[in-house]
């Protein structure tokens, strides 16, 4: 099963994530920015970093990269995507997910291993998991703070598309604690929190983050 | 030549940490005129020439496309001689 993962000039989680897939028993492929090959994976990660140094906006500079073509038209018919931290500024400045990150409330850059809890577990990203799961995965960010307009936010919560939110204290003011959603289509999920950095008792403050992974490798096969 | 600028700022309703920052220094250094202050991006654009209404549009454009994110920001292009 070849899961691809894109390296933009400043991605710094694409050999982690590329990592994660093997430990979790798929068939890693790079992706590069300036080609718009998927290489024939069947779902791809965009990883964490600092794609295009983040000038101008996070995110705002990659949405226009070659590979990025391809996958916005893949996305839209339901070929799985999952954006960590750039990966989701990414993914909503490409308008694949709604709302924006912007910088944190208070301004730090917050660096901990984050409590969450699991919103939904009927994407591709996370059928692993129970609706209700309590995870710990690090977050690592500057510009982490999920904002959208009130119609959106009403949008996302009765359509059951907040897939993690913080649990405990909300480390950068997201609106509804939001740290991860989906699209209408459930195939595009972005989230701020790093899984790709919680997938052994090693490295990471727990393994929460594998399932991630693992589902993804679950539903292709399934499907 | 003419320099075109485009200003960009958050829309009201988004949290603006940056501007929260600079509204909290400036009473700290004796100003204390401010009520509320917000934080925007300024792009000074160079063309040859008088900006025809063409290359307005095709600003406005790239300002809506690039320069600003619509969910979040809002922008205004004007030109400066």
């Amino acid at each position: 099963m070849r899961i691809g993962v894109v390296t933009f000039p400043g991605s710094l989680d694409d050999s982690s994530a590329l990592r994660a897939i093997r430990l979790a028993g798929g068939v890693p492929v790079p992706l590069f920015h300036a080609s718009d090959d998927l290489k024939e994976v069947e779902a791809v990660v965009l990883p964490g970093g600092f794609s295009y140094g983040d000038y101008l906006r996070c995110g705002a500079i990659s949405r226009f990269a070659p590979i990025m073509s391809s996958i916005i038209i893949a996305a839209e018919h339901g070929f799985p995507v999952l954006g960590i931290c750039n990966g989701f500024q990414i993914l909503c400045e490409s308008h694949l997910l709604p709302g924006a990150l912007t910088r944190n409330q208070g301004l730090h850059f917050v660096c901990t291993d984050q409590p969450l809890t699991v919103e939904n577990n009927s994407t591709p990203w996370t059928s692993g998991y129970t609706k209700g799961d309590r995870l710990v995965i690090p977050i690592k960010n500057g510009e982490g703070s999920f904002q959208a307009s009130a119609e959106t936010l009403h949008e996302l919560e009765s359509e059951g598309r907040v897939v993690l939110r913080y649990a405990g204290t909300n480390p950068n003011g997201s609106k509804n604690d939001i740290a991860g959603i989906t699209n209408a289509r459930g195939n595009v999920v972005g989230v701020m929190p790093h899984p790709e950095q919680a997938i052994e008792s090693l490295t990471g403050p727990s393994t929460d983050g594998l399932t991630f992974f693992t589902s993804v490798l679950h539903s292709l096969v399934g499907r | 030549m003419a320099t075109i600028v485009v200003e960009v700022m958050l829309k009201p309703e988004i949290l603006d940490p940056q501007g929260q920052a600079v509204a909290a220094a400036l009473p700290r250094l004796g100003f204390t005129f401010a009520t509320s202050v917000r934080q925007g991006k300024r792009f000074e654009i160079e063309v040859a020439g008088t900006p025809t209404a063409e290359q307005l549009a095709e600003v406005e454009k790239a300002a809506e496309t690039l320069l600003s994110n619509p969910v979040i920001e809002t922008f205004l292009v004007k030109v400066e001689a």
